[in-house]
C-alpha cells in the first residue's frame, strides 16, 4: 500500500469497484480498503437485478448467473398467487462471483484494492484527506486527494466528513434472508410475498438460484421492529411454507428505503451506493443505482484530478448527474413506498382479486400499481411515470 | 446502556444506520458500543433484525 493516491475509495462492494474501475481507467491512482477478509462475503443481498441494470455497466460472465427470470408470481395474504410474465429478463445473481469479478475488472485497470482494510477515523488537511485505518490488524494510515465513501449502509466515513446519513425507522428495512435447498421453485420466476403477517411493511422473497434452492428472505419496515425481529418473522415464514428445507446461509442486513442524501458531495469527498441511500426505495433493489452511481462518481473524481480542483463545487458534476437521472426517479419511488407501507392485508387482497382470471401475459407492473393506488389517485402520476417512462 | 449478545449479532450494520449520535462503530470483526455518548434511545435494540441488542438500564 502506497501512502498517497489520487482516489482512495473505502468500500469493495458494486459501488466502489465500479468507481475504481472507471476512475482508472482515466489515469487516476486508485485504492480501495475493504473491511472484511473478503470481496463480495458475506452476501447480504437477494441479488436480483435486471438485464438492463446489469449491461449497462459490465458484460455478463455466465459464472455469475444463478437464475434467468422471465415472471413473476405475487402471493396475497390468502395465497392467491397472481403470475405476470415481465417485459424484461432479469437474473438472480451469485453475489460472490459477481463482486469479485468487478474487483477484478477495476484491478486490470491498474486499481490496487485490500481487503481487511477497516477505516476508522478521516481527518481533512488543506486540500488532501487522511485516512486511518488498521489493515490486517496493523494501524496505518493513506493520503488522498478524493475519499469515495462507498461503505454500505453503515456508513461512518460520510457521516464522520459530515454529511448526513442516519435513517429513520421508518427509511430502513431490517432483513433476514436463507438460501434454502430441497426446496420446490419455479427456476425462473420471483416471488413476492404480501402480508403484514409475514413482513410488515415489506415483502418476503423467494428468489431461485437454481432448481431446488432460492434466496428466501425479508425485509420489514423499521417502523414495525421491535417485537419481532426479522429473523423471527423469516422463520415462521419458512416455517409455514417451506418446512422441509435445509439452510445453505442465515443473514442479517438493513436496506435503506430512503430519499437519498442531501450532500453527495463535500470537499474532497463523494459518497455512492447504499452509503448514500441510492437505492430503489419501493423494492429495495441497489446493484445497478450502486453501478451507476460509482460511474458517475469515479469519473467526476479521475476529472478533478486531472484539474487538481477537489472543491465539493468541482465535485458537485456528479450530484448534478445523479439528480437529473436516477435521482429523479428515485424520489417518485420513494412517495410510492410511503404509501405502500400502509398496505393492510385486505389492500393486497382486492388487488390480487381485481386481477384474477387474467393470463400472465395479460398482467403488467402497470395495471398491479394502477389497481393498487386507486385508492391514492395522486400517485398514479408516479406509476406512470416509473413503470411506463412517461 | 446496550449489551451486544456477540452470538446472535451478524455484524451487518443496521443499528450503525439508524443510530442518531452515532456511538455505535461495526469493525472487521466487531460491534463496540460507546457508552457515554449512547442516549439510550433504543433505535438500534428495534432494528437490529437478528435481535441481538438489547438494553439494560444501568445503575445511577
Amino acid at each position: 500500500m502506497k501512502k498517497h493516491y489520487n482516489i482512495a475509495i473505502v468500500g469493495g462492494g458494486p459501488a466502489g469497484t465500479t468507481a475504481a474501475r472507471f476512475a482508472t481507467s482515466q489515469g487516476a491512482s486508485v485504492v480501495v480498503l475493504e473491511k472484511d477478509r473478503e470481496i463480495g462475503v458475506p452476501v447480504r443481498c437477494a441479488e436480483g437485478i435486471s438485464e438492463e441494470g446489469l449491461t449497462k455497466f459490465v458484460d455478463i460472465d455466465p459464472k455469475w448467473i444463478a437464475a434467468k427470470i422471465t415472471d413473476f408470481g405475487f402471493v396475497s395474504p390468502s395465497g392467491k398467487m397472481i403470475v405476470f410474465h415481465s417485459p424484461s429478463i432479469g437474473y438472480i445473481l451469485h453475489r460472490r462471483l459477481f463482486d469479485h469479478s468487478l474487483a477484478e475488472l477495476a484491478s486490470d485497470m491498474g486499481a490496487e484494492i485490500y481487503t481487511k482494510a477497516y477505516v476508522h477515523g478521516i481527518k481533512r488537511n488543506g486540500t488532501k484527506t487522511t485516512l486511518y485505518l488498521r489493515h490486517i490488524g496493523v494501524e496505518t494510515e493513506i493520503e488522498a486527494d478524493i475519499v469515495i465513501a462507498a461503505d454500505g449502509v453503515e456508513s461512518r466515513i460520510a457521516h464522520l466528513a459530515g454529511i448526513k446519513t442516519k435513517l429513520l425507522l421508518k427509511d430502513i428495512e431490517p432483513c433476514a434472508q436463507m438460501q434454502l435447498a430441497n426446496i420446490e421453485v419455479n427456476p425462473n420466476r420471483g416471488d413476492f410475498y404480501l402480508s403484514n403477517n409475514w413482513a410488515p411493511g415489506g415483502y418476503v422473497w423467494a428468489f431461485p438460484k437454481g432448481e431446488h434452492t432460492a434466496n428466501v428472505g425479508l425485509g420489514i419496515n423499521g417502523r414495525y421492529a421491535g417485537n419481532k425481529s426479522a429473523l423471527e418473522y423469516l422463520k415462521d415464514f419458512v416455517a409455514e411454507k417451506f418446512p422441509s428445507a435445509s439452510v445453505l446461509t442465515t443473514t442479517a442486513g438493513g436496506v435503506p428505503v430512503a430519499k437519498v442524501v442531501d450532500d453527495l458531495v463535500v470537499d474532497g469527498l463523494m459518497v455512492i451506493g447504499d452509503a448514500a441511500h441510492q437505492v430503489n426505495p419501493l423494492t429495495g433493489g441497489g446493484i445497478s443505482t450502486a453501478m451507476a452511481a460509482g460511474k458517475m462518481a469515479g469519473l467526476v473524481a479521475a476529472a478533478a484530478v486531472n484539474d487538481q480542483d477537489f472543491s465539493a463545487k468541482r465535485l458537485s458534476d456528479y450530484q448534478k448527474q445523479w439528480d437529473k437521472t436516477i435521482g429523479k426517479d428515485i424520489k417518485r419511488l420513494y412517495r410510492l413506498k410511503e404509501w405502500a407501507i400502509n398496505l393492510t392485508d385486505s389492500d393486497y387482497e382486492d388487488i390480487a382479486q381485481s386481477l384474477d382470471g387474467l393470463s400472465p401475459e395479460e398482467v403488467t407492473l402497470i395495471k398491479i400499481f394502477k389497481q393498487a393506488v386507486k385508492k391514492k389517485p395522486s400517485l398514479v402520476i408516479d406509476v406512470l411515470k416509473v413503470f411506463a417512462g412517461f | 446502556m446496550i449489551i451486544v449478545n456477540e452470538k446472535m449479532c451478524d455484524l451487518c450494520g443496521t443499528c450503525v444506520a439508524v443510530c442518531p449520535v452515532d456511538c455505535i462503530e461495526l469493525t472487521e470483526f466487531d460491534l463496540i458500543i460507546n457508552d457515554e455518548t449512547c442516549i439510550n434511545c433504543d433505535a438500534c435494540v428495534k432494528i437490529c433484525p437478528f435481535a441481538a441488542l438489547t438494553s439494560e438500564i444501568s445503575e445511577v
